[in-house]
């Protein structure tokens, strides 16, 4: 007993000692610079780039953020990196040309899109082994967990629905038409609503995940722009759940959107090219990532404001943070 | 003459032992989600749709072997928007099949259409001469079949002689010569060296060339016109006499950027580039060529659809495939909105605001409701990689960009009837 208190308090020591080391971090896949920026998040700078295999695109932390698991599309693999050292530790079977990866809410699965095959795997993070396998439709992409883990959602871009899978039970509940190429899929914070976007079809499609029907479509209108440049991509809900943000891809625009009302509130300017988004755990920020112009954006959520650019590799897509 | 090529033969093709067991693995899972996707939709009653696709044999006569049309040719991408339409239909209990007719050139589309129409199809995909086109749209019609062509480029089928149960999904050549023009513009490459084929397509071509140099404001400084004085492509005897014509043929011609060359009869502009007097660069039927489709285009996922041809077809997905493939992925989004096979109501939906088609091209594919052509980008490609994609930068159109390739709705001449 004793010596475990001793430890406890030298483990507490190292903690504060390296507190600043510890800051939260985002890490950047750059899907043609083969690397991942590390971003400081109390600096709003990169650290360090950190090369990896081909291709990177997906991005997902560990429940306990020790590991990051990264899509690397040309390799057909997905890559798990130490977030401590930034070394890569070994690699888990995807199947052809991962894009897309979500953790399951315990921590113990990654669910992966193999595009190729048309089927949704999951790969357990502990043995790093394919457990299971459900075929959906052609060209399988975005994944989404609802927040109970008990729904696996899977986007299938050309056949163009989204597929709710009961993962325990293996069985598909629905298979839910929405507009063409859906492309990401993410439930709101209490799990009553989820949200698709359509990166050819422009709209996001809000779906009632009891009933399985498409209750409301979100269309865009950015005043001097043609409706295809509108092409939605990522989606994140803001940390109290009243606003929900859309990456618009080749508009530019980052939406916000009253989640409440569905209204679209405001156009944030970021870089070019915009992909995925994510939220800081204090919810204060939210980081965008910019293929064309090969920087990050960063949006002050409360002002609603984009308040710097941080460069970094060449075309960055993916964006994961740290919980702490 | 008549090949039917059901989903389930597919399905159960499989190659080596384990693949087998992969397959038989799967097929459990498929039909577990299929029992699962039935509970859903009980009430629905399957729909199977059959798609009939008449396409002529294009010459083997190609400048390059690896142009030589294969045998599947067309079709080929037909059935790979049939397999994609029957995995969302899977869910929708919805199934679709390819009725294929290959005709020698000059053999009569209209005994193919009747056989099939009498087979109860009503829907078509057609890769045919012009005047072909037009026949077998005009027969079909008493029958209220939707004919979808995706083979003939000729401007004059979605102007004055165009027809309301035609759907065109290939770009016309105005569309094609505009893509090529814009980024010709773009690069200040603006004095033209057109070289023209003698036979009457290539003339349609020149004439579609000359249109977009006036409208996007480039000069032809000269035209040259290659006359085919017949035989074939092919030589035991090497490269010694074309090493020899092609720099003769295009010597002492005034100051220009580019050779245009338009030669849609593959006689000669495959043969022009590296041999040419002047160091210009070829464009138009050979090195940079404007197209709906090539092999090596990777942009916006389409590797993933380049994959699955390759695996099934074991060859590339050319421009004709891909026409084909988008003229079955039409049908098939129609169909799932509507879950209908009725030709009138998968018309309809087509031309409904919403509809948009993803194709791999950077933005979704729409028609274009005052000829019914469908709107699209046009690739620009050396045949290893997509240099550009037209609509360029800075071109502007008050509706669509795309509406700024090929002849817009103010100078269209069709009446729909």
């Amino acid at each position: 007993m004793a010596r475990r208190g001793v430890s406890l308090t030298l483990l507490a020591g190292f903690w504060a000692l390296s507190g600043s080391a510890h800051a939260t971090t985002a890490y950047i896949t750059n899907e043609k610079g083969n690397s991942i920026s590390v971003i400081n998040l109390d600096k709003l700078e990169v650290t360090h780039t950190v090369k990896v295999g081909q291709r990177p695109r997906g991005i997902a932390l560990s429940k306990d953020d020790a590991l990051m698991f990264v899509c690397l599309g040309d390799d057909d693999t997905i890559a798990v990196i130490d977030t401590k050292t930034l070394k890569e530790v070994g690699e888990m079977p995807s199947g052809p040309d991962p894009e897309q990866l979500r953790v399951s809410p315990d921590g113990k699965l990654v669910f992966v899109a193999n595009e190729n095959d048309a089927l949704l795997t999951a790969i357990d993070t502990a043995t790093r082994k394919v457990v299971s396998e459900y075929p959906v439709g052609v060209e399988p992409e975005g994944v989404a967990v609802s927040p109970d883990g008990s729904i696996v959602v899977n986007t299938s871009e050309t056949t163009s629905m989204a597929h709710l899978i009961d993962w325990k039970n293996k069985k598909a509940v629905a298979n839910i038409l929405v507009d063409p190429r859906p492309r990401y899929a993410e439930y709101n914070k209490d799990g009553s609503e989820l949200w698709v976007t359509s990166e050819v079809g422009g709209t996001v499609s809000v779906i009632d995940p009891v009933k399985h029907v498409v209750k409301q479509k979100i269309a865009f209108d950015v005043p001097g722009l043609a409706k295809e440049q509108i092409q939605p991509v990522g989606i994140r809900f803001s940390a109290d759940g009243k606003l929900a943000f859309v990456a618009t891809g080749p508009a530019n625009r980052v939406a916000v959107i009253d989640a409440a009302t569905k209204q679209v509130l405001k156009y944030l300017l970021v870089g070019q090219r915009v992909w995925q988004l994510e939220l800081t755990p204090d919810g204060k920020y939210l980081l965008s990532t910019n293929g064309v112009s090969n920087d990050v954006s960063v949006v002050d959520v409360a002002a609603l404001k984009v308040i710097k650019s941080i460069p970094v590799g060449s075309f960055p897509w993916g964006v994961a943070i740290s919980k702490q | 003459m008549f090949t039917s090529q059901s989903t389930l033969n597919r399905s159960f093709r499989v190659s080596s032992g384990l693949h087998e067991l992969k397959a038989l693995c799967a097929l459990f899972v498929v039909a577990f989600a299929l029992c699962a996707a039935l509970s859903q939709s009980a009430a629905a009653d399957p729909l199977a749709v059959k798609v009939g696709v008449i396409r002529e044999a294009h010459p083997r006569d190609t400048v390059s072997i690896l142009d030589i049309p294969p045998a599947d040719d067309f079709v080929a991408g037909a059935r790979m928007a049939m397999d994609d339409n029957n995995t969302t239909g899977r869910f929708l209990d919805q199934s679709f099949s390819v009725v294929d007719a290959k005709l020698t050139p000059g053999e009569d589309a209209l005994a193919a259409l009747k056989g099939m129409l009498e087979d109860g199809v009503r829907l078509f995909i057609v890769d045919l001469p012009p005047v072909e086109v037009l026949a077998v749209a005009d027969a079909a019609r008493a029958s209220g079949a939707l004919v979808f062509n995706a083979g003939a480029p000729d401007d004059r089928l979605r102007e004055e002689d165009c027809r309301a149960n035609v759907i065109h999904v290939s770009p016309t050549r105005s569309m094609l010569t505009d893509g090529l023009a814009q980024y010709l513009i773009w690069k200040q490459w603006r004095r033209w060296l057109l070289v023209v084929g003698s036979h009457p397509e290539d003339q349609l071509l020149a004439e579609a060339y000359r249109r977009s140099a006036k409208k996007f404001g480039a000069k032809i400084v000269e035209e040259r016109v290659y006359q085919d004085t017949g035989g074939g492509r092919r030589s035991d005897s090497g490269s010694v006499q074309v090493q020899r014509q092609m720099p003769v043929f295009t010597q002492n011609a005034p100051d220009h950027d580019v050779l245009v060359a338009a030669d849609e009869s593959e006689v000669f502009a495959g043969f022009l580039p590296y041999r040419t007097w002047d160091a210009r660069p070829v464009v138009g039927s050979a090195g940079l060529r404007p197209t709906s489709w090539d092999p090596s285009h990777e942009f916006w996922g389409a590797v993933q659809l380049q994959n699955r041809f390759q695996r099934t077809f074991k060859r590339g997905m050319s421009a004709r495939d891909n026409q084909a493939w988008e003229a079955m992925r039409l049908i098939g989004d129609a169909v799932a909105h509507t879950k209908s096979g009725d030709p009138k109501a998968i018309h309809d939906d087509l031309l409904s605001p919403s509809f948009t088609l993803g194709a791999f091209k950077g933005q979704g594919l729409t028609l274009r409701p005052w000829n019914q052509q469908l709107r699209q980008p046009i690739l620009l490609t050396d045949g290893r990689a997509t240099v550009s994609v037209s609509p360029q930068e800075g071109f502007l159109h008050q509706t669509s960009e795309l509406d700024t390739l090929g002849f817009d709705r103010p100078e269209t001449k069709c009446k729909l009837q």
